[in-house]
């Protein structure tokens, strides 16, 4: 790769990304959290943001219904894998196509309007996906049992090879444990690099400006649908990824991962992280991925212990409290902690470490009279 | 044939009331407040709580065992009497019957105060916010109002009781003169039906005839006008959304023996009436309303199954296709007004 072609900043933040990403088995341990089905889950639900921020976070685009993508490539990669093959690219590539149109059809409807009305636009879409998968369409995807794989699958690529064998494969190496992790790892890495490229080109720039002042843009002669548009369907084809993702680390596809509550927890990843920035979306996604297998994995028993050095009386009482926060009411403390960071902190966790940074470097500033003085126009 | 379309647009208006209701609601706060909320579901689900919080209590009984009584296989009688009943007597036992329409009497202040202390704690702030971030931070609070109930009450759908004077059904169709027995309607769904109407009816008639709710439309008009006129004009907003909040809460109280309330009632009840608002025009109160009816009809006759038989699955997406329909044919809805949120 030409350095030319790429800032500095930017191949050190990505470098910085690859080896975190990488190096998560060793740097989760003490959390407790370094197994590869978890992995593999921020692996997922990362690209899931990435994409989701590549709409909302550049050109403002606020979509209620992005767990529809999601969905439509889960149900694709399994099709793939009853009808074609165990193999894992195949399924990728069907799951990001057929989620691309989708969203292409979606994305060219909804993006005639703005603002809240495309967030319902969007929500209605999802909706109407969510019902019709469990209603009339349930040859496509078996209702609300979920897509499974059976003995009976067809798989006509496997059979003609003569491969037998019924979990997820690539390029004939099964994807289990540490290999899965690796392989969603590799994604994550390569979404993440054209979510840079993309922030970083022209094209992300014409985004950002969509966000900042549509109306302008279109009095300065330019057309912003089409890349509007383009940005909703690889904001898709990133749902339809991840969606596909999911379904190769447990070849299930079921009809709630299109529901608008799964739109909403998106939403919340990306707002938790820090819409907009690089790194925030899939930060937030992993913290919201953490906790829901931590707290929620929590239960009275656990916090006894915890809060056993506290005397009898006072330790019944915290826990009685603290047990309504984990386990089953675990979605309180999202709720609790998202209305925060809204209110108080609308740029996310990278706002606050931003503010962490300023707030350090400035009493060395103090001696300098104003270092940020505005040139005079 | 007459008698088949009449009765699938009797049947819709039931639900289409509470879609109204919930859109009245979501439409005076965008209307006065301009905040986009999407906690309004939830205002809903907590009032269906509050009757059932209301049944709880006066169904709280105590039990002595009779030991002269037995019981068919031998053990002594536990004789139940509900507290309420020995206090009150006659009216106790009334009381039990209808606590439905009695817990109004609990859910409206509760509600009132839910609504004033949300929009002082926290929606205030928003007013200035761009609109994604108020649909985010009411977000964010659905979840915690939704997750706080169901810490409280479980997961499961909490039945409520219809009065027993009020259960079975009612023969519409011989009532007008039709052939008897085809028309026929649970009574209580009518009760529903004739409650939002005397409450969409009441909430309007508070804003035409009233001076506060003149005022109020005033200010939905021009607010910095009425603002630099001396009328605390924020205050009456408040209370507005206050108001949103009961008739949200109202509209959840009298649904429970229709659906028995679980936690994520709300949820599901907020996304079609969004669409409600929507399909109305956002800020337009008789949009809301007649939108309300229409799509709760219009689901209606889309669940009968000879148009199920033409279009499969049309009973799922009806709602949702006709908001798609409607935001791309006439941006502002049906009854919106110009240049409101027209983008």
């Amino acid at each position: 790769m030409n350095t030319a072609l790429i800032s500095r900043n930017d191949l050190l933040l990505f470098l910085g990304f690859t080896i975190a990403v990488l190096a998560m088995p060793i740097w989760l341990q003490p959390f407790g959290a370094a197994y590869p089905d978890l992995m593999q889950r921020f692996a997922i639900y990362g690209i899931f943001a990435l994409g989701f921020n590549i709409l909302f976070g550049l050109t403002g685009y606020l979509s209620f219904g992005h767990a529809a993508f999601f969905g439509v490539g889960s149900y694709a990669a399994v099709w793939s894998f009853k009808l074609l093959t165990m193999d894992a690219v195949p399924a990728l590539v069907f799951a990001v196509v057929i989620a691309g149109l989708f969203a292409l059809v979606i994305g060219y409807v909804s993006l005639r309007r703005s603002g809240i009305y495309f967030s319902i636009l969007t929500l209605a879409f999802a909706q109407m996906s969510y019902n019709l998968a469990y209603s009339v369409l349930t040859p496509i995807t078996n209702g609300e049992t979920g897509l499974q794989l059976t003995l009976a699958d067809p798989r006509h690529l496997d059979r003609m090879m003569g491969v037998t064998g019924g979990s997820p494969t690539l390029f004939g190496q099964p994807l289990f444990g540490y290999a899965g992790f690796y392989f969603c790892a590799g994604l994550l890495i390569v979404a993440f690099f054209i979510a840079q490229r993309i922030t970083g080109s022209p094209f992300g720039m014409m985004l950002k400006a969509i966000k900042s002042n549509q109306t302008r843009m279109h009095y300065t002669g330019f057309n912003t649908r089409p890349y509007a548009l383009a940005a909703f369907v690889i904001s898709g084809m990133y749902a339809g990824l991840a969606g596909a993702m999911l379904a190769i680390t447990d070849p299930l596809a079921g009809a709630e991962r299109m529901q608008w509550t799964a739109s909403g927890e998106v939403v919340l990843m990306t707002i938790l992280g820090g819409v907009g920035t690089l790194v925030g979306p899939v930060l937030g996604a992993w913290i919201i991925k953490y906790f829901e297998n931590i707290f929620s994995a929590f239960n009275e028993g656990i916090l006894h212990r915890t809060f056993a050095f506290l005397p009898d009386g006072v330790e019944d009482v915290v826990v009685t409290v603290t047990s309504k926060f984990v386990g089953e009411g675990w979605h309180l403390t999202l709720g609790l902690v998202f209305v925060l960071i809204v209110v108080f902190l609308p740029g996310g966790i990278m706002e606050g470490v931003r503010r962490l940074f300023n707030w350090a470097r400035r009493p060395a500033s103090v001696g300098r009279a104003s270092p940020r003085t505005q040139p005079a126009e | 044939m007459f008698e088949v379309i009449l009765l699938q647009f009797v049947n819709g208006l039931d639900k289409g009331g509470a879609y109204a209701l919930i859109a009245l609601g979501l439409t005076l706060v965008f209307g006065t407040l301009g905040v986009v909320n999407f906690a309004h579901g939830a205002l809903f689900m907590l009032g269906a709580f509050c009757a059932v919080t209301f049944q709880k209590l006066i169904t709280l009984e105590t039990v002595t065992v009779d030991p002269t009584q037995l019981s068919p296989w031998g053990t002594p009688v536990e004789v139940r009497e509900p507290l309420v009943q020995a206090w009150l007597g006659d009216f106790g036992a009334v009381l039990v019957n209808y606590s439905v329409p009695f817990s109004l009497l609990l859910a409206i202040p509760v509600m009132l105060i839910v609504g004033i202390v949300m929009e002082r704690g926290l929606i205030k702030h928003f007013y200035k916010r761009p609109h994604a971030e108020q649909i985010l931070v009411t977000f964010g609070l659905a979840i915690v109002l939704q997750e706080i109930v169901k810490a409280i009450f479980g997961a499961n759908p909490i039945p409520q009781p219809v009065p027993a004077d009020l259960r079975g059904a009612a023969d519409i169709g011989a009532m007008i003169g039709l052939t008897p027995g085809i028309i026929t309607y649970p009574i209580w769904r009518l009760v529903y039906f004739l409650f939002s109407a005397v409450v969409i009816a009441a909430v309007f008639a508070f804003l035409r005839f009233t001076t506060f709710g003149m005022v109020v439309r005033a200010g939905m008009a021009d607010r910095e006008t009425v603002g630099l006129l001396g009328i605390n004009i924020d205050r009456r907003f408040t209370i507005m959304f206050g108001l949103a909040a009961v008739v949200a809460g109202m509209a959840g109280v009298m649904y429970t023996p229709l659906l028995p309330p679980n936690y994520h009632l709300g949820m599901d009840f907020l996304v079609l009436s969004f669409v409600v608002v929507v399909v109305g025009g956002m800020g337009s109160l008789p949009g809301a309303v007649a939108a309300g009816f229409l799509l709760g009809i219009l689901q209606s006759f889309a669940s009968m199954t000879q148009v199920k038989a033409l279009v499969p699955g049309i009973d799922q997406i009806i709602i949702y296709l006709v908001a798609v329909v409607v935001l791309l044919v006439r941006p502002r809805g049906l009854m919106g007004r110009r240049g409101v949120m027209e983008a």
